[in-house]
């Protein structure tokens, strides 16, 4: 399974739970800040990821999409 | 791989629900309350009950629940969500209608209101959120402050020698004959929240049945009262809240 996600930059607060629920180490909060004034959500290892959707099912601000296909 | 060849609507998996409003909700960053949220317009959404579902939302930091679940709704004055609710199924029976409330709003000036809505045994869905304090007017001490734990109107830490323990109100609720199903989750893990979901579709498909309330708490997170991270207070969540308020099923007559 190869996966991806999406983040939605400028809705994204910050908040890290994706980071602490995702199995594999694919995101981190960039160095960047969004129009917010956040450090936000960005995947950093995108090979890594799966597409289990545990890092959007946690996100309280619904912004990150996830993509699924078998390789 | 080139991801612009995976992200595709083919292949999407997971996405926002069409039911949330484009509109950031006022949350702060990580509060239970956004993914709650997300839950009820997923449950709606999947049952296909856009159209037949009357929310009531509640005074506290979801005050402004109607502007981000595209729903019907009401707004009910501080602790009184179980009387409007009552009074909107009574008159529109096949309507699924729910209140959601905070531990303030619902376990402290609103707990006789809850009591006799659970005794008459109101065929409504009632969701639950128990942080701990009053979130939106400071951290406030609440009937659910654990016992021993810093509120701003405990800065030593509650005592049940002058402050009474922490209610469990859930449980209590459970005792009434009227009251079909009672269940206790988190949103802090994905395998919490999937298993919320869960507990959420039921609740509200009990309301076809008409069997009573039925009746959700969530041991959530105020990550700005508690003044931690979201992610320390979900940790701090699961090793004190889980001790007093342990995650699982209470009651299930459905
Ligand atoms: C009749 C009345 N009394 C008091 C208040 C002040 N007040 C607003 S929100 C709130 C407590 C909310 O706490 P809770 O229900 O736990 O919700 P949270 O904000 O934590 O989600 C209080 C006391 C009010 N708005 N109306
Ligand atoms: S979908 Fe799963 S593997 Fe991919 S970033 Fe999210 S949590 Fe990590
Ligand atoms: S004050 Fe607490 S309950 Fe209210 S939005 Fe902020 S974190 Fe959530």
């Amino acid at each position: 399974m190869r996966g991806s996600i999406d983040v939605s930059i400028d809705l994204c607060k910050g908040c890290a739970v994706c980071i602490a629920a995702c199995p594999t180490g694919v995101i981190a909060l960039s160095s960047a800040v969004n129009g917010k004034g956040y450090n936000y959500a960005a995947a950093v290892n995108p090979d890594k990821c799966t597409g289990c959707t545990n890092c959007a099912i946690v996100c309280p601000d619904a912004v990150i999409t996830v993509y699924r296909t078998k390789v | 791989m080139d991801l612009s060849a995976i992200n595709n609507e083919t292949n999407k998996v997971y996405g926002k629900s069409k039911l949330l409003f484009d509109k950031v909700m006022h949350f702060c960053p990580g509060c239970s309350h956004g993914t709650i949220h997300k839950l009820i317009a997923e449950t709606v959404e999947e049952l296909g009950i856009q159209e037949h579902t009357i929310g009531v939302s509640p005074v506290g930091c979801a005050v402004l629940a109607y502007d981000y679940i595209d729903i019907d709704w009401q707004e009910a004055a501080h602790g009184r969500a179980p009387a409007l609710a009552t009074a909107t199924k009574r008159l529109l029976p096949d309507k699924y209608v729910f209140t959601y409330q905070g531990d303030g709003d619902l376990a402290s000036i609103g707990t006789g209101e809850i009591i006799h809505a659970c005794n008459r045994g109101e065929n409504i869905t009632v969701i639950f959120v128990n942080n701990a304090i009053y979130g939106m007017t400071g951290g406030q001490m609440a009937p659910t402050t654990l016992d021993g734990m810093k509120t701003s109107t405990t800065p030593a830490g509650r005592s049940h020698i002058t402050s009474g323990f922490p209610m469990k109100i859930a449980d209590m609720l459970a005792l009434l004959p009227g009251v079909a199903y009672v269940t206790r989750q988190s949103v802090d893990t994905p395998a919490a929240v999937r298993k919320a979901k869960k507990a959420m579709i039921k609740a509200f498909k009990s309301q076809e049945l008409k069997r009573g309330t039925s009746f959700i708490e969530f041991v959530a997170t105020c990550p700005s009262g508690w003044k931690m991270t979201p992610v320390e207070a979900n940790r701090w969540m699961r090793e004190n809240m889980f001790q007093t308020f342990p995650p699982g099923d209470i009651k299930d007559l459905i």
